[in-house]
């Protein structure tokens, strides 16, 4: 038995567009790791944040993590809108067929899985806990966990361009594509096991999220005072547990077929292709809310504080957004009205996906009430916001028409439906994690993000988004297909792409913006500091300091009512009393090691090396083990040094 | 009063989940050895199938926790979200698949064909 199992020299890859790509990670990898040595900050590195248990260095960390991978998402996007651009009738563009499936595959998995969802654990990671009125989450070790857990599916989406290749077969690999018979390669594999190892993560999450909700509120807090942000996470946790284990078994499912010549979806031996289409989707669709919820609850928040107002109609919004994660299990089969289904199936799930939108509908009427007579501040926040509104209405409407399923017989896997979805997903989505980065941001540095530029990036996104994506919609109607490396020059479609091209630009554009930005802020950081509360906000966060100390809360709240900072700075509530010492969980690199051992599991059986497969498994177990033997996982910080702190950057007091 | 899990529950809840599967195996067993005599072969599934869920039942008092007590109303609302949504998705895939399979015999398929031409 060859110990490197299918690996040999041959994985490297040859094409000069792919090489270009593996000289450039790896140069940014090693000017990264130099630049930690010649600064000496790996020390540093080590015991503030990749052995940390503190759920606000995890937070950062995912973020930290998302952000690069939006880069790469980014950058796929851009090849194939230049593709597009260019290869049209005798001219073929720059990349191959091959090389493009593999572009959108990568691109369409990594936004949603290393982006979109790090960003959502992110910020539930460093805001929830503030938000209950909690110092920590109920369980501060599976956060690592959970978070090494992403990071090694991460690093399997990133290896795939430097060994191998990655899957051709879309985001969601349908077989019979994505079966070993159509995609020998180890290209599927990847897909599978990145998500998979990632996955695992998301579902500890989610249970750790749901505990810390239900267990850890701070006194007074009852369910129907906690920050609408705290509904949404929630929520999106329910949908998480429940949603996730669906995804983990399918992909098992397939990955049984391809690893050890089991039928549960070829077209042969009694496999059924459409029953993974089927269970896909009922994971997939409860995802789009796992992702749009909590961004619906970040604009919650941020509403009311720049309009100077309390949240209009809270009652009607948390039971819209239980409404929208009850409904959101009930719908999947819109993704497949063109499968073959009758005219029953397909009526009962068009009509279920319309009535979905009438709980969004109702979260847009009480955003707007809450505006209605406020003293808006046009903050950056607010810009993500307002552009969040409009965009995300056509968006929904053009939702609305797919789920038709009349309609959708002519526009399913068009590039209409490829509009819609970026529709929701960058204007609710992606913007709504902006703003809230925007406005969390100095919680958690203790200085604020630059204005003007976030404004200017705003613009260059919104801009460009509209330029990038309305075109696609006529394309749409035109008949252009998704995923095309080329198409007719009779067809008349170049015009439209190119424009498209233009929008991507645009949007780069704002991306620069928001580097610039960043780079901005942290040189001019002493100028712009926050202290406690530097929106005038409205809920606890922003009642202890920034940045927020390790402990949260030195001393822990009592709650009355909703909006308790708001409460207190009218003099409702205020007692101070003296410090005390504060348990805390201590650092631990356990976590990081199951990540290692869970991306050598992965790497074992992508690449057929056996041995190495068991191996990893054990690792993982010896460190479960040798964790739950620990006894001494807390650590004190004394009344003496929380008085520091607290001096240091004092909180709210009125 | 306490409702802290108590070790002497999950004794019960156990050997309760022992006997009930005990009982389903032993009466397929009779069944058999009976030469299919002992009872119908109906009788047989559906004594299986009401034992399953009295073993579902138990374990979800002793196991779970589910009560009518204040406390465990989370437990029980969350089991029976659980339920719910196992059930809508296996009964709503079984239906889909169906519908498809129905729609794609040779039959269907003809009579498609036909009236296209
Ligand atoms: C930032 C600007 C973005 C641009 C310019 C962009 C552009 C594109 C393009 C050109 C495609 C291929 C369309 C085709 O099939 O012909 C695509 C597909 C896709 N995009 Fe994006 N995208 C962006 C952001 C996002 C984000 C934020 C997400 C999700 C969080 C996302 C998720 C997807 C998915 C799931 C696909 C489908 C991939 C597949 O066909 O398997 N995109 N995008
Ligand atoms: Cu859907």
């Amino acid at each position: 038995m060859n110990i490197f199992g299918k690996l040999s020299l041959d994985a490297i890859p040859h094409d000069p567009v792919a090489l270009a790509g593996v000289v450039f990670m790896f140069s940014a990898g090693i000017a990264a790791l130099v630049a930690l040595t010649y600064f000496k900050l790996w020390r540093w590195l080590w015991e503030e944040y990749l052995t940390s248990l503190d759920p606000k260095k995890i937070g950062i960390m995912y973020i930290v993590v998302a952000v690069l991978m939006l880069v790469r998402g980014m950058a796929d996007a851009g090849m194939m809108r230049l593709q597009q651009a260019i290869s049209v009738g005798d001219s073929f563009g720059y990349l191959s067929p091959e090389h493009f499936q593999q572009v959108f595959s990568a691109h369409g998995t990594i936004m949603i899985f290393f982006v979109a969802m790090p960003i959502l654990f992110g910020l539930i990671n460093l805001i929830m806990p503030l938000q209950i009125g909690a110092r920590d989450v109920a369980f501060p070790f599976l956060n690592s966990v959970s978070f090494w857990l992403f990071a090694a599916g991460a690093g399997l989406i990133n290896l795939s361009l430097v060994l191998g290749e990655f899957s051709t077969a879309g985001w969601l690999a349908y077989p019979p594509l994505s079966e070993l018979q159509y995609s020998p390669g180890v290209g599927v594999d990847y897909w599978i096991w990145a998500l998979q190892i990632s996955g695992i993560g998301s579902l500890l999450s989610g249970v750790n999220f749901i505990t810390t909700i239900f267990k850890m509120r701070a006194p007074g807090m009852t369910l129907m005072r906690m920050p609408i942000f705290v509904w949404t996470s929630l929520s999106s946790m329910v949908l998480v547990v429940f949603a996730f284990p669906i995804l983990t078994a399918t992909l098992s499912m397939l990955a049984l077929d391809r690893t050890l010549g089991m039928h549960f979806f070829t077209t042969d031996l009694g496999g059924n292709v459409m029953m993974y289409v089927n269970l896909i989707w009922a994971w997939g669709h409860p995802e789009v809310y796992i992702l749009v919820l909590p961004a619906f609850g970040i604009f919650s928040e941020i509403v009311p504080v720049f309009s100077q107002k309390r949240l209009f109609g809270y009652t009607s919004m948390v039971f819209a957004t239980a409404g929208i994660t009850f409904f959101s299990y009930l719908v999947w089969a819109h993704h497949f009205f063109t499968m073959g289904a009758g005219a029953k199936v397909n009526a009962f799930f068009g009509i279920m996906t319309m009535v979905i939108a009438i709980p969004t509908g109702v979260k847009i009427f009480n955003w707007l009430f809450t505006m209605f007579r406020g003293r808006i501040i046009f903050s950056s926040p607010m810009h993500w916001f307002l552009g969040f509104v409009v965009s995300f209405t056509i968006g929904g409407m053009s939702g609305v028409l797919l789920s038709i399923p009349g309609v959708d017989f002519e526009l399913h896997n068009s590039l209409f439906l490829v509009a819609h979805f970026h529709n929701m997903i960058i204007s609710g989505v992606l913007f709504g994690y902006f703003a809230g980065i925007t406005y969390w941001f100095p919680k958690i540095f203790g200085f604020k993000l630059n204005e003007n530029l976030g404004v200017y990036a705003f613009w260059c996104w919104i801009v460009g988004f509209f330029v990038a994506f309305m075109p696609l919609y006529i394309l749409g109607m035109m008949g252009a297909t998704r995923r095309l490396d080329h198409y007719d020059a009779s067809m008349g479609w170049q015009g439209l792409f190119i424009v498209a091209g233009v929008g991507v630009c645009i949007i780069g554009l704002g991306v620069l913006f928001q580097v610039l930005q960043m780079y901005v802020s942290i040189r001019d950081r002493k100028k712009n500091i926050a202290g406690a509360d530097p929106w005038n906000a409205r809920t606890l966060e922003w009642s202890v300091p920034s940045p927020a100390p390790m402990y949260n809360f030195a001393h822990i709240p009592h709650v009355y009512g909703r909006d308790p900072l708001w409460a207190r700075k009218q003099g409702i509530e205020h007692h101070e009393p003296p410090y005390t010492d504060i348990r805390m969980p201590k650092n631990s690199p356990l976590g990081l090691l199951l990540g290692l051992f869970g991306f050598l599991f992965g790497f074992g059986i992508i690449w057929h090396m056996y041995w190495l497969v068991p191996a990893a498994a054990l690792g993982a177990i010896v460190c479960i083990v040798v964790r739950a033997l620990d006894e001494h996982t807390e650590e004190t910080i004394s009344a003496a040094v929380v008085e520091r702190i607290e001096r240091a950057n004092p909180s709210v007091t009125v | 009063m306490n409702h802290e899990p108590k070790f002497h529950g999950y004794l019960i809840g156990y050997l309760l989940s022992v006997a009930l599967t005990l009982i389903a195996f032993g009466l397929a067993y009779l069944h058999i050895n009976s030469g299919h005599l002992a009872f119908s072969h109906q009788f047989l599934v559906y004594a299986v199938v009401a034992l399953a869920v009295l073993q579902l039942y138990v374990q979800a008092v002793f196991f779970l926790h589910l009560s009518r007590h204040p406390e465990a109303r989370y437990n029980l609302v969350s089991f029976i979200f659980t339920i719910f949504i196992v059930l809508f998705i296996v009964i709503g895939s079984l239906w889909i698949m169906n519908n498809l399979n129905y729609n794609m015999t040779a039959d269907q398929v003809d009579a498609y064909l036909h009236k296209e031409n």
